[in-house]
């Protein structure tokens, strides 16, 4: 590698470099189409065989999830699921722009939940609501954060698999949230185990303007608008400051990483603490702006399902937030939908898998064709981990 | 006088059997997963995929022993369903050497959603349940008290359905065939040092999809023997989780099949115990019970963080020439 390719990689993100050729024999919107919007469709296509093949109409399955998702208020729903999933979303895109396999986020979010419903109905008596809120909020971050000290401190300083030690303070996660909600925080009113309900008053207020005359409910809550922000801020930290480069050189490649200087260890730890302080903001916004409450059966396992909507967008934090929309509406009104057809709301998730195997597959077919780019911008580091001592 | 009365009823002989007999229902599914990922992932490839192998595996083995009558139908059909899956994985991850976790997680997701949709629209009004499986009585050991097992409803180590001793004599042919012949070196050769492996003539692709083949395969038959042997129906959450931890067992016994085995008994012992102690009346939280086994190994990972091993290869596709 001579010096001039070196200094280019430096300046550009690694995965915008490799897509430079691409870019010249597609075409910006080519690209688009093919990487974005050709897996949808196809997931979409291959989605409504099953369906005729189970004897469902698919047409009026869409047009279920439409009504469901959209019409009689329920955009509100839709609206609001999109605070969690994209705070998700971004703590993903963090780690994962670190080359960092963050998997542990269902333990992260449903601890952080725990503490917080259970915490909340006690805070809500002393705080002024706009403050209570506030640090409900950032204790909710600092739980899931620190959920992932441990995986941070031992793939920092062992080079531990990241993978398996999320996941097992996954399971561990879950089971503690349990205990905590059937244990210390559990509704004394109650039998059922889960957490007292916070007051009404107490939970996030809604945005101006987003009231529905056909319903009860106040709104679209603030969180939303937290979510956005939030992405806007980890667009500019990954794109405009030096710590977004510095995780940018970490996720192309390790050993470049050491070379130019980087506190590796120290940066592997800061992507973590990141990565998990936006789940807990998810996890936040939920219990404050939609639940209330925790029961200890509840685990909406939203992590896995963000996956492919990171990798749609290449992992751009502003670029995932159309995505997010769209399972958002595909998850609400694919509720609705599955139960006019007489079916399992499994089906979204049937579409999110198919999305992710089609993308794989465009993967493919641009590599063997040459056209360039990738959703994974971390496998051109792990070519050169095969090669190189690592 | 009545705790030492309780006492006493929690460490009778039938309590203890049913104690021994639930950790083995609950530790074989996991066994056959954990030993097939143990595989794969010496040949250097990460199977994240394997939960929605094994909800695959419990679907067909499931429908197969239902509409066929028999289990071992049902075992045969949950295998191939595995098998069929992890095809998948062979050719995005090994042949087209794309992200194998990413991979994973697709096919995590899809089975999810296909089993639990196909399930529903075929038994949403009947949710079907099998018999029992057949044990087979070890003659004489089976007499033995709480290990024998003979008579009880759920048997004990040595009174079981035929597929658990086959499976306890598969991880054993497994760890024979990976420490001592010719084909386990080329397994391992793939995880650890794959141009080594090509460069002495043997495919490296090969290698690979029979390693992947094997470990879906064995999570298939890892979630037949769920719904078939353990709990006798199937659910869409019916793994709810087993095959992530599979991969946790897979990756602690560091290659040793095993160590594998161990670790799914220690799993499976932890879950039986959480229902032992809710019968005996025990005020000890299941959820803590659940959790026990991956804390230990948290902990012992912290302070022996330095011995954990994995293939060097592990999770990066293999190019031929490259460098």
């Amino acid at each position: 590698m001579t010096e001039t390719t070196a200094t280019t990689e430096l300046r550009e993100p690694p995965h915008l470099s490799d897509a430079t050729p691409g870019r010249a024999q597609l075409g910006r919107v080519g690209d688009f189409l093919l990487r974005s919007i050709l897996p949808l469709v196809l997931a979409v296509g291959t989605g409504s065989i099953v369906l005729v093949a189970i004897g469902v109409d698919p047409i009026q399955y869409y047009k279920d999830v439409y009504s469901g998702g959209v019409q009689f208020a329920a955009w509100q729903d839709s609206l609001m699921r999109v605070a969690p999933l994209l705070l998700i979303a971004v703590g993903l895109i963090v780690a994962f722009r670190a080359g960092i396999w963050n998997l542990g986020m269902d333990g992260q979010f449903l601890l952080a939940a725990a503490v917080i419903s259970g915490i909340g109905s006690r805070f809500e008596e002393h705080l002024p609501n706009t403050i209570n809120l506030v640090v409900l909020f950032l204790i909710a971050g600092a739980v899931a954060a620190a959920w992932t000290i441990v995986p941070a401190v031992l793939k920092a300083r062992y080079e531990l698999n990241e993978i398996i030690t999320t996941l097992m303070m996954t399971f561990i996660g879950i089971n503690l949230a349990q205990i905590l909600v059937k244990g210390p925080f559990q509704d004394p009113s109650t039998t059922t185990p889960q957490t007292r309900a916070l007051d009404f008053s107490a939970l996030l207020p809604s945005i101006p303007g987003t009231e529905s005359s056909t319903r009860r409910w106040p709104g679209v809550h603030v969180g939303v608008v937290v979510a956005l922000i939030a992405a806007f801020v980890v667009w500019f930290l990954l794109s405009r400051t030096s710590l977004g480069l510095r995780l940018q050189v970490l996720g192309a490649s390790t050993r470049s990483a050491r070379h130019m200087g980087l506190d590796v260890p120290r940066l592997i730890i800061v992507t973590f603490l990141l990565s998990g302080m936006f789940v807990g903001f998810a996890a936040a916004t939920e219990i404050l702006g939609v639940k209330g409450y925790q029961r200890a059966d509840w685990d909406p396992a939203f992590g896995l399902s963000v996956v492919p909507l990171v990798f749609l967008a290449r992992l751009h934090p502003i670029g995932v937030i159309p995505y997010v929309v769209l399972l958002s509406l595909a998850s609400i009104g694919g509720d609705y939908a599955a139960q006019n057809a007489g079916l399992t709301p499994k089906f979204t998730l049937l579409l999110v898998g198919l999305t992710l195997i089609y993308m794989a597959l465009t993967e493919w077919i641009a590599r063997r064709a040459e056209l360039g780019g990738s959703y994974f911008p971390g496998a051109s580091y792990r070519r050169q981990r095969a090669s190189g001592t690592g | 006088m009545t705790s030492v009365l309780a006492a006493t009823d929690v460490f009778s002989e039938q309590a203890l059997t049913a104690l021994v007999a639930g950790a083995i229902l609950a530790g074989v599914p996991l066994m056959f997963a954990a030993l097939g990922e143990l595989v794969s992932q010496r040949a250097g490839v990460l199977n994240i995929g394997l939960e929605g192998m094994m909800l695959m595996g419990a679907y067909a083995g499931f429908v197969a022993a239902y509409h066929g009558g028999t289990e071992w139908l049902g075992y045969g059909a949950g295998l191939l369903a595995g098998a069929g899956v992890s095809l998948l994985m062979v050719l995005f991850c090994v042949r087209w050497g794309l992200d194998q976790i990413v991979t994973g997680i697709a096919i995590t997701l899809t089975c999810e959603g296909a089993t639990g949709l196909i399930f529903e629209a075929e038994f949403a009004e009947s949710r079907p349940t099998l018999g029992a499986a057949d044990k087979v009585a070890v003659p004489v050991l089976s007499d033995l008290p709480v290990v024998g097992g003979k008579g009880e409803s759920n048997g004990s180590i040595f009174t079981q359905p035929l597929i658990v001793y086959i499976g306890l004599g598969l991880a054993v042919v497994v760890a024979w065939v990976l420490r001592r012949t010719h084909m386990g070196l080329n397994v391992r050769a793939a995880g650890d040092a794959p141009g080594a492996l090509d460069a002495a003539g043997v495919s490296v692709f090969a290698t690979r999809s029979w390693a992947v083949l094997f470990a879906g395969a064995m999570a298939g038959l890892g979630g037949a023997c769920l719904a078939i042997v353990s709990t006798g129906l199937f659910q869409d959450t019916i793994v709810g989780g087993r095959g992530f931890i599979a991969i946790v067992l897979a990756m602690l016994a560091r290659g040793r099949p095993l160590w594998a085995i161990l670790g799914a008994m220690l799993f499976g012992a932890s879950l039986s115990i959480a229902d032992w102690a809710q019968v005996a009346q025990i005020n000890i939280s299941t959820d803590l019970i659940f959790m026990l086994p991956f804390l230990l190994v948290l902990v012992v990972l912290v302070l022996f963080g330095r011995r954990a091993y994995l293939p060097a290869a592990l999770a990066l596709p293999y190019e031929r020439g490259s460098r």
